[in-house]
């Protein structure tokens, strides 16, 4: 057996610690861990000193790892002594005490420190920073003593100070230097409101007052503030919190670069030393040193994957945004919010309700919002922000959030605080607000991935995802809207899907193995997430030559058949255009006695699904009905919902049960990267309800108005008015056109509705309206796509469906 | 609850397992015969399917096919690696203990499993006694008018 690798951490923090759990999850067992720590404390939250200072939580509550966590995995802690020294050749680490630990592997993770005013006065009894336990159990013995505090700085951290400090009881002034409060953060009206806020709750601000001198009594204890407009603020204890700087002490000692923190590249190595990490506070990566989370955690993880030899992860830089932790006050800000050259702005304010809001918009983009009093929509705002797309179609409904377009779910809540505990957070899965916060502050969680992983609460249609966002400030502090820039797939590769799709075009990939291959995957053969996403890339990027491969897709697609809650299956069969026959009727009744089918129902897409079937009777339920599939298992064009058109309605315009029939013969079979309906009405009362359909059709008398990428589902959207054509022609031409662009640029399991909120309208409109010749090329390569493609009810070998699914193999 | 690698290479024998207690070993099928990173259903005289699967590496895994949380048919869902995702609610549930990945929680049945020569074989009495009262999960009307031990 080779001698482990020996791993030295110093700093024992958030952000190390979360790097040492990533890299004992994928490889327990390839270093010997040792920790130092200044503090005399395991691991905990440093967040959440604040409500520990305001009396809402306790100090054991916010232990994030205790003494057993490091026993446990036998990593040996050196709490409470601060490393003086590393000898970078030796490779020897060494604390004040002199203990010495070798390394091969250096975490540096020393956070940061409190900025001091070089006031007079400063080193004062009663004066101190706000930064560790041992600040807040100061301010707790100070406010069971003392009457009267001062908070130097209105920022975050003071904020959170002075309202601990009140919450205890005591007289608490706030001392700001700038025009108003979180001037960082918050714009003027914003931190306007804010002031407000906290004095109606009994706070005192002296603003745009610059502390000159700290004066103290005879015992050497501070007695006043003296500012250098004159005026004077009583003081029995006074806490600065004007900003941090990173810890880099130690590092310049061992000569690291240092340069607005210790200089690390995208794998958090220093750029001084490859054999030292570096993550935290007091790492400066791309110039930026974070001082949130959600960026520290993703540095973590990244390292870990380094350390763990794994070698593929880059950090590639956050984007951060800001929430305050003071209970009841709801106020979020991220990018650019005070605008600036080119921008424009749409603000919304009610002083009178306490809710502001003002999004900045540059080139149809939104670049910043700052929201105060309602902070629901942030998480939504931050991602337009992050994703950078065009806001121009829905700028009319920006202000109102995402739940004015149409989510539903959770009863409309928009505040989580002031929901009740057993109030349900999460619709589809039944999680309420008191399991989610439980499982929270139990287990630690910082991320709404983690959260979702926990209690499944926003994991399935992801409505309620602002809800559980706001509950994961209030318990964990996580300032978990910071995002990385860059979705990965899957936790198989670091690759989004675009990247994945581009490969397999730019390479002409043709099978799963080669993607994974060529881009690195990380599992063997993927998981239940990318292989299907894969699976899709490869066969509408090179339809003809790339080749299904079934064991790839999900249980529907594999069994042409909708899996139901105990193991069977429902079988809906294909009705033209909602259309149906005696014959065929007949045939359906049938097989249901023969099968002993137990539920059979009209579905809401004009057809009939015939419920509880097993899957040993699937292909014999296919052959006795002898009807094509209806792909209502399928990511696939599934109904296509018509009127009855002018053929019988004494108000149809036109023909729309022929013009859906034709749509349905023409693209039935089409695969996609989700589910595709159709709906064809004849007038514009609209019976067939086409204005919530990936295409509807809606017949006028001078021909045919299209709309695009409605949906009924979780966000209830209406379709886009998109053209007007004349011919039934131009209706399969316009509609294939926009399906086959889709289908090349959608990304797996994405609606049109996202889809085109995510390319914007107007990428739609350039290439199907404006581009004549490429309008008639992708509708042409859809055609080339679907022809031969087999009825996989009735083909099954060129379907590559695999009969030996249908039967069970027998004990002898 | 072993589960072991197929011989792959051709003519290499693999090592019978004769400990004691252990019952006879029924031929199932050949590995051939289970879908690479696939499933096959075995029925039993009395309680639910066993799942076996085979993933890319030629090996073979026995598990009954019922996932611990609502009882899906783990023999429906996607293989890979040594896992398998469950089709109702996407579970991952490991192939060689039958636990699910953390932090789900909850175990689907193991049933020991040898193959010799490319030959499946389960063992007979594991096939008769284990986890014998478990039931499918109902669903439909049928769910009103059966009424549950």
């Amino acid at each position: 057996m080779t001698k482990k690798m020996k791993l030295v951490m110093v700093g024992n923090g958030m952000a190390g610690v979360r790097t040492l759990e990533e890299l004992l999850k994928l490889d327990p067992d390839l270093y010997r861990i040792s920790v130092f720590g200044a503090e005399p404390h395991p691991n905990y939250n440093r967040i959440l000193l604040s409500p520990v200072l305001a009396g809402e939580q306790s100090m054991d509550e916010i232990v994030l790892n205790s003494w057993d966590w490091y026993s446990d995995n036998g990593i040996t802690l050196h709490a409470g002594k601060r490393v003086t020294e590393v000898d970078r050749v030796r490779r020897v680490v060494r604390s004040e005490d002199g203990t010495e630990e070798s390394y091969d592997r250096l975490l540096l993770c020393t956070g940061s420190n409190p900025l001091m005013l070089p006031v007079p006065g400063k080193d004062l009894q009663g004066v101190i920073a706000y930064r560790d336990i041992a600040d807040t159990n100061t301010m707790i013995d100070a406010a069971n003593r003392y009457k009267h505090a001062v908070v130097i700085g209105g920022g975050l951290l003071g904020l959170e100070a002075a309202n601990g400090l009140m919450r205890r009881g005591m007289q608490v002034t706030v001392i700001h230097v700038g025009p108003w409060l979180m001037e960082r953060q918050l714009d003027e009206v914003a931190g306007k409101l804010l002031q407000k806020s906290l004095e109606e709750r009994g706070l005192t601000f002296l603003m745009g007052a610059q502390t000159q001198e700290l004066v103290g009594n005879p015992s050497g204890r501070v007695r006043s503030v003296h500012c250098k407009d004159g005026s004077k603020v009583d003081a029995d204890l006074v806490v600065m919190a004007v900003g941090i700087r990173p810890n880099t002490e130690l590092a310049e000692k061992m000569r690291l670069q240092i340069n607005r923190g210790i200089v690390v590249n995208d794998t958090m190595q220093t750029a001084t030393d490859p054999r030292i990490y570096s993550v935290g506070e007091c790492a400066a990566h791309r110039g930026v040193a974070y001082g949130l989370v959600a960026p520290l955690f993703e540095q973590a993880k990244v390292a870990a994957n380094h350390l763990a030899q794994m070698g593929i992860g880059r950090y590639q830089g956050s984007l951060t945004s800001t929430k305050l932790k003071v209970t009841g006050i709801d106020l979020f800000s991220a990018g650019q919010f005070m605008g600036g050259d080119g921008t424009e702005e749409i603000i919304m304010s009610d002083p009178f309700g306490g809710v502001y809001k003002r999004l900045v918009i540059k080139d149809d983009k939104l670049v910043g919002a700052c929201l105060y009093g309602d902070t629901v929509d942030g998480s939504w705002y931050f991602k337009l922000l992050r994703d950078g797309r065009s806001v121009a179609d829905i700028r009319d409904k920006l202000m109102f959030g995402e739940s004015n377009i149409g989510d539903v779910g959770h009863e409309g809540h928009n505040k989580a605080a002031t929901m009740p505990d057993e109030a349900e957070v999460c619709g589809c899965n039944g999680v309420r607000k008191g399991t989610i916060c439980r499982v929270i502050r139990e287990k630690g969680l910082f991320t709404l991935e983690e959260v979702r992983k926990h209690t499944k609460a926003s994991s399935s249609c992801g409505s309620c995802t602002g809800l559980v966002e706001q509950l994961l400030m209030f318990t964990a502090g996580a300032d978990y809207s910071a995002t990385p820039k860059l979705k990965a797939m899957c936790a198989c590769t670091d690759f989004g899907h675009q990247a994945v799709r581009d490969a397999i075009v730019e390479n002409k990939l043709l099978t799963i193995a080669d993607v994974f291959k060529v881009m690195l995957w990380k599992t063997p053969n993927g998981c239940a997430s990318c292989r299907p996403a894969v699976n899709y890339y490869l066969i509408s990027s090179w339809p003809k030559e790339a080749r299904d491969d079934p064991q790839s897709r999900f249980v529907n697609e594999r069994s042409h058949a909708n899996i139901q809650k105990d193991g069977t299956y429902s079988v809906i069969p294909r009705m033209w255009g909602g259309e149906t026959t005696a014959a065929e009727l007949r045939r359906i009744a049938d097989a249901v006695d023969k099968y002993k089918i137990p539920t059979v129902k009209v579905t809401g897409g004009q057809r009939i699904d015939l419920l509880g079937v097993k899957k040993e009777d699937l292909a014999g339920v296919w052959k006795d009905i002898g009807m094509p599939s209806g792909h209502a298992y399928a990511k696939a064009l599934r109904t296509v919902k018509t009127c009855v058109g002018s053929e019988w309605c004494r108000m149809g315009t036109q023909d729309s049960t022929q013009m859906g029939k034709d749509l349905e013969r023409a693209m039935w079979r089409m695969y996609a990267p989700h589910k595709v309906k159709f709906a064809v009405s004849g007038c514009p009362r609209n019976c067939a309800e086409a204005g919530i359909k990936d295409v509807g059709i809606i017949g006028v008398d001078s021909g045919w108005e299209m709309y695009i990428a409605g949906n009924g589902g979780i966000k209830t959207e209406v379709a886009h008015f998109f053209t007007k054509l004349k011919t039934a022609a131009e209706v399969l031409e316009y509609t294939g056109a926009f399906c086959q662009l889709y289908r090349e640029e959608g990304w797996y399991l994405e609606r049109t509705v996202h889809y085109v909120a995510r390319v914007g309208l107007d990428h739609v409109r350039k290439r199907i309206l404006e581009d004549h010749e490429g309008r008639k090329a992708l509708w042409e390569k859809l055609q080339f796509s679907l022809d031969g493609e087999p009825d996989p009810w009735f083909e099954h070998d060129k379907a590559a469906v695999d009969q030996r699914q249908f039967t069970k193999l027998e004990v002898a | 609850m072993t589960t072991e690698m197929l011989a792959a290479p051709e003519g290499v024998q693999t090592e019978f397992e004769t400990g004691s207690g252990t019952g006879e070993w029924k031929p199932i099928c050949w590995v051939a015969e289970i879908p690479v990173l696939g499933a096959r259903r075995v029925a039993r005289a009395k309680g639910m399917d066993v799942a076996v699967f085979r993933n890319d590496q030629d090996q073979v895994f026995a598990l009954l096919d019922r996932c611990p949380h609502k009882g899906g048919p783990l023999s429906q869902g996607i293989v890979f690696g040594t896992s398998v995702a469950c089709p109702l609610h996407n579970w991952t549930i490991g192939l060689d203990t039958g636990c699910a990945q953390a932090p789900d929680e909850g175990c689907a049945q193991p049933f020991r499993l040898r193959v010799d020569n490319g030959q499946v074989f389960l063992d007979r009495r594991e096939l008769a006694t284990l986890a014998i009262d478990l039931v499918a999960p109902m669903a439909g009307p049928a769910r009103q008018t059966v009424t549950h031990p």
